[in-house]
């Protein structure tokens, strides 16, 4: 599979991601031979193999329903480039 | 299988009749105390990103723990719709951008949900039974809130819900009308109520519903459909799709077509719009959360949540239906709602049921609709509303000073026995004092009394006059008989 100039535009304003046009033509080779190479996997038969979701025998470990955090509105908005009573303030955004 | 269409139940246009056809997200808030993959405070309000822990706030090198309470919640809300329960579920991230989402991406439940298909059955007015299909409900965070009109120029990010566990309820595209979709909700509503799953309060947006709406002319494929997003009240969810509907018929009549897109329902309008900015991101690239192991458990974990669900709406209404052989219409009013079904029972224990479910869907419930307060703050306790039946029935109080003591318990919240003695209501069944009442009206109205004998019912008037005498307090079956003696009646 290759990624053709669109697919690299679309993948990079999901993303958020500003591309030149001349970075658009790199990353389009590039992407492309990702997916190759990654595809080679293809070749393997996994019919009737269950994903592997760990590399141990465990199961995902269950929190009880107690209120043991939050309280921390300062250090929460700490790093934020604007906030105001402990709100983030970012740029409008409405619908 | 495929509903066949209903005439009925059609639009119609220049055309011909239109079907419209419905599919409802529910988004139903988990009432449990703590966050879906955190250990804050799930708890509705509370000050700006005061709710919230580094993992809400998607700071980097966090990482979600699963809160056991809302797997069994999201278990017990699938039993309760009937439906299958996945013993294995994957938790996927949905990518999307957006200020109030601060990871980037939700986590979700994509290509296996902890619930699968189930189904819920709904009653309409004219007693038509449907069954409405359930595709699937799966576990997810909320996102925060913005709150656009603190300022010109800058939007306000709380996180405090970020993080909320969810229950998306998905239906199948079954619904054929507003009406349909309104009680679909109302159902579903009361199952997570009675459940106690969720609290179903929509005011403070712990139930709302993405409304998928299409139209097509009976018969043929289904049409291109609209999601209309977040709408949060069961009113609305009417609203919407009357107006929705009804703007699809037309383009399609004027020759246009209809854009699968997302929109938003302006209550104050009445009318949807389109929301353009959210077209983009439909591309959600969802993928399995590598934070997150495979939600496991085993069938004795289900049995024993199974073991300890309450009786659902469905079944106590055939119980009201068969042990107090209300009608199905009135059985399936008093369970629509846990407590109105409670404070019937209560009311209606030991006396005549029929009599309880009159004064509880008449005289109560007009009264909580005029003051507009909830059955569970009901000024008049079941218990005093079931003495006040016992007082009738006693023959102590007349069914029309019932009403009066009725206001008078409203406002003072004291016991119908006393209000009834304090204020001398007492019925008057002695026959002699009625008797001596009888004889003096008659005998000082002789040109009345004459009338009666030409045209019986004239005797009426004469009950009005004993009625008033005694301020409503003559027992009126005792009324009616001496009456008629005096008059020669019978």
């Amino acid at each position: 599979m290759s990624v053709d100039q669109a697919t690299v535009r679309h993948i990079a304003k999901l993303a958020r991601l500003k591309v030149s046009d001349a970075d658009a033509r790199k990353l389009e080779g590039e992407l492309s031979t990702i997916l190759e190479w990654i595809e080679q996997l293809d070749e393997v038969d996994t019919e009737g193999v269950e994903p592997m979701t760990s590399v141990v025998e465990v199961t995902m470990k269950m929190r009880d329903d107690d209120v043991t955090d939050g309280a921390i509105a300062d250090q929460i908005i700490a790093n934020a480039p604007e906030g105001e009573e402990h709100f983030f303030v970012v740029p409008k955004v409405v619908e | 299988m495929e509903r066949q269409a209903d005439f009925a139940k059609c639009i119609k246009g220049s055309t011909g009749d239109w079907e419209v056809v419905v599919g409802l997200e529910i988004h139903a808030q988990v009432a449990s105390r703590a966050k879906l993959f955190s250990g804050a405070s799930a708890e509705f309000g509370g000050a700006p990103n005061t709710h919230v822990s580094l993992v809400d706030a998607a700071m980097p090198g966090m990482l979600p723990v699963i809160n056991r309470f809302c797997v069994e919640q999201a278990v017990r809300s699938g039993l309760g719709l009937k439906a299958e329960i996945n013993l294995k579920s994957v938790f996927d991230r949905k990518n999307y951008f957006y200020p109030d989402l601060p990871q980037g991406y939700q986590i979700s439940q994509y290509k296996s949900p902890i619930v699968g298909e189930g189904e819920v059955l709904i009653d309409m007015a004219d007693g038509e039974a449907v069954t409405i299909g359930i595709e699937r409900l799966h576990l997810e965070q909320d996102a925060g809130k913005s709150v656009h009109d603190q300022h010109p120029t800058s939007s306000y990010v709380d996180l405090n819900r970020s993080g909320v566990a969810l229950m998306e309820i998905v239906s199948r595209p079954d619904i054929r009308s507003a009406e349909e979709a309104r009680a679909y909700v109302s159902k579903v509503r009361a199952i997570l109520r009675y459940l106690g799953t969720c609290d179903g309060n929509m005011e403070e947006g712990s139930m709302r519903a993405d409304v998928n709406v299409s139209v097509r002319h009976p018969g043929d494929d289904l049409g291109t459909r609209c999601e209309i997003k977040n709408v949060n009240s069961i009113r609305f969810i009417g609203q919407a799709i009357e107006h929705e509907a009804r703007r699809q018929i037309d383009i399609i009549e004027d020759g246009g077509v209809i854009d699968q897109e997302t929109r938003l329902f302006d209550p104050r309008k009445g009318e949807t719009r389109s929301m353009r900015s959210k077209e983009e991101a439909h591309d959600y690239r969802y993928f399995p959360d590598p934070d997150l192991l495979p939600l496991e458990f085993d069938q004795a974990f289900v049995d024993e949540i199974a073991g300890s669900l309450p009786e659902l709406p469905d079944a106590r209404k055939q119980r009201f239906i068969d042990d107090y052989s209300l009608s199905p219409y009135d059985a399936g009013v008093l369970v629509s709602d846990r407590a109105s079904a409670q404070y019937f029972e209560t009311a209606a224990k030991g006396r005549d049921a029929k009599v309880a479910a009159n004064w509880v869907m008449g005289e109560l419930f007009g009264l909580l609709n005029r003051a507009d307060v909830e059955i569970e703050t009901s000024p008049i306790s079941a218990e005093h509303l079931g003495e006040l039946i016992d007082l009738i029935s006693d023959g102590t109080i007349s069914g029309r000073i019932a009403k009066d003591v009725f206001e008078i318990m409203a406002e003072t919240g004291s016991a119908p026995g006393s209000i009834v003695d304090e204020r001398g209501l007492r019925q008057v069944s002695d026959t002699g004092e009625i008797e001596r009442i009888v004889d003096e009206i008659v005998s000082a109205n002789p040109d009345q009394a004459a009338q009666v004998a030409e045209r019986p019912k004239a005797i009426g008037w004469f009950v009005g006059q004993i009625m008033k005498a005694t301020q409503g307090k003559a027992n009126p079956q005792v009324v009616n008989e001496l009456l008629k003696k005096r008059l020669g009646m019978s």
